[in-house]
């Protein structure tokens, strides 16, 4: 037996599972990018110049942080539950098992790989709204702040689906019924300020509305509630759902029976 | 010293038809430098238990220690000790073959562990594979790699799990090499099999598993000098008569027949005789282990329901 160097085990965890999407970035990386272009075009077109929002942006310049943020949201996730349900249903999950890894570990290296992964559709997505609007900067470390903080969000939930889901069936049901909707009616496509009561008022016991408000406070300076808030409900919504999949993995839910 | 000891270890499944006891109360040591073999039929518990060991699963009751660290409460330094060659043929499709082994030794927390890689690579036949991607090799190579995955963080315990299973002759010779030259280094070695030719080649101690229960726990020698010694084969498309078909063993035409001895031979040949059975190339041989389980099993039949 060789002494082992601590730390190695995650890092070489995170490497592997960075490699698995970059691998076929084509997929994971480029075909995102290319949906939420097609989003900013569609809907920039129909519904440019009809509307201010906060009484001075353009449409277009409206939606282009939300859309990076739903693009790096639905990636981060995507990206820690299929590589999770993947190498159950191939089996080769059991490598994985047999090695001396912490639930620490295997927490660390998903997350960190779905917020690797969300950050580049992000970025990409970004780089191509250029070409649409000239950004604005109002407050960047907020930017950072919100990013970072919707792909471990992401990164972490996959996790919790990854393990639960059986089957690619089962966790498309997670993904098509629970995070599309509460992601598309997050106040992606338009400020809360623009519902009727009802529905502003449940938005707001959506943690995606407090990330995409607060990333987007980033880019404006203007949100529909305090960054601060935002900060607080998307921060704790994390530290739950973490504490949830660091407890799964330690007792080895559905993958150690 | 031991280097796994399985302390009353039982596991009950609950299912909806009831609960179902794959182990009852197993008791077992294995001692540094053995090369132990764990047989049984299928269903008897075996890969149940190499779970345990392994942390795949969870004992229902009793421990399990790795040169004395606790399997679930000390995981992190037992599993740095065990090799493991899982049952099934499984691989991860994104990676060539020096990449898995990279990979897998970096999950054991070993960076720069390229010459060991190479010995393995060299050692199991795979040299010229290293740069292959796991799917374009057949199923025999992606069984060398498995092995070489389980020994990349040169474990002083080593246990695979029917290793041999639907491989063809020259691996398992390869295979058997190189794992009898890590038992001389002082490497311990458990082992499941359905071969027991193998088992009766390689190892010094057996225990033999039936439905969740250790049945026989012995030396290799004391257990093949314990059965009946002689086993009277012969060919025939006669059918046996009732008094002897119990006791033998038919495979196609060839009937093989325990025997205490000389006297309880020619006992057999008179009754089969008289029978109307025509032998034909009799032959009288010395029991194999393959006797030995099957006496073993048959035994536990009657006796232990």
């Amino acid at each position: 037996m060789t002494t082992p160097t601590p730390g190695a085990g995650w890092r070489t965890l995170l490497y592997k599972e960075v490699q698995r999407f970059w691998k076929v970035a084509f997929q994971t990386i480029a075909a995102p990018v290319l949906t939420a272009v097609l989003y900013l075009l569609v809907f920039g077109h129909v519904l440019e110049g009809r509307m201010l929002v906060y009484d001075r942006l353009s449409y277009t310049a409206f939606l282009i942080p939300g859309l990076v943020m739903m693009s790096m949201l639905q990636n981060a996730f995507a990206n820690s539950a299929s590589s999770l349900v993947q190498s159950k249903i191939m089996g080769s999950l059991v490598f994985l098992l047999l090695t001396p890894l912490s639930h620490w570990a295997w927490f660390g290296a998903y997350v960190g790989a779905a917020i690797l992964r969300g950050l580049l559709v992000g970025a990409g997505v970004f780089a191509i709204t250029l070409f649409f609007a000239v950004p604005e900067f109002a407050a960047p470390l907020w930017i950072a702040v919100f990013a970072l903080l919707g792909c471990a969000m992401m990164g972490t939930l996959g996790l919790i689906a990854g393990l639960w889901a059986d089957k690619f069936d089962q966790m498309a049901t997670f993904q098509n019924f629970l995070i599309m909707p509460m992601t598309f009616l997050s106040g992606v496509f338009y400020s809360i300020h623009s519902l009727p009561g009802f529905w502003q008022g449940l938005s707001r016991f959506n943690p995606f509305f407090y990330m995409i408000d607060g990333f987007r406070y980033g880019f404006f300076g203007q949100s529909d509630v305090s960054p601060w808030l935002s900060l607080a409900m998307a921060g704790g919504a994390w530290l739950l759902v973490s504490a949830l999949a660091l407890q799964l993995l330690r007792t080895g839910y559905k993958i150690r029976s | 010293m031991t280097a796994v000891s399985f302390q009353s270890i039982s596991k009950t499944y609950t299912t909806p038809k009831g609960d179902f006891h794959a182990l009852q109360n197993v008791s077992l040591d294995i001692e540094v430098g053995e090369f132990f073999g764990l047989l049984g039929p299928n269903g008897a518990g075996k890969t149940t238990l190499i779970s345990i060991l392994a942390g795949l699963a969870r004992a229902s009751s009793g421990r399990v220690t790795v040169l004395g660290h606790d399997v679930q409460d000390d995981f992190s330094a037992a599993r740095q000790r065990l090799g493991i060659v899982p049952q099934e043929l499984v691989f991860d499709p994104f990676f060539n073959v020096r990449e898995t082994l990279q990979l897998q030794s970096g999950y054991f927390g070993l960076k720069n562990n390229n010459a060991w890689i190479d010995e393995l690579l060299e050692s199991l036949g795979l040299a010229d594979k290293a740069s292959a991607n796991l799917r374009q090799l057949s199923g025999g190579m992606k069984r060398r790699v498995m092995v070489a995955q389980a020994l990349v963080h040169k474990p002083p315990v080593i246990v695979l799990d029917e290793p041999t299973a639907g491989v063809d002759v020259e691996l398992r010779q390869t295979l058997w090499q190189f794992i009898a030259q890590l038992n001389k280094q002082g490497h311990t070695v458990l082992l499941t099999t359905h071969y027991l030719e193998e088992a009766e080649a390689l190892c010094s101690r057996v225990a033999m598993l039936k439905r969740g229960q250790i049945v026989t726990l012995s030396r290799m020698d004391d257990l093949l000098k314990s059965a009946s010694s002689t086993v009277l084969q012969f060919k025939t498309d006669d059918a046996l008569p009732p008094a002897i078909a119990p006791r033998a063993r038919v495979t196609g035409r060839i009937v093989q027949i325990p025997a205490q001895d000389a006297a309880d031979v020619e006992q057999l040949l008179a009754a089969l005789r008289q029978g109307g059975v025509r032998p034909q190339e009799v032959e009288i041989r010395r029991a194999d282990l393959e006797d030995v389980f099957i006496q073993v099993m048959q035994q536990q039949q009657g006796g232990n329901p």
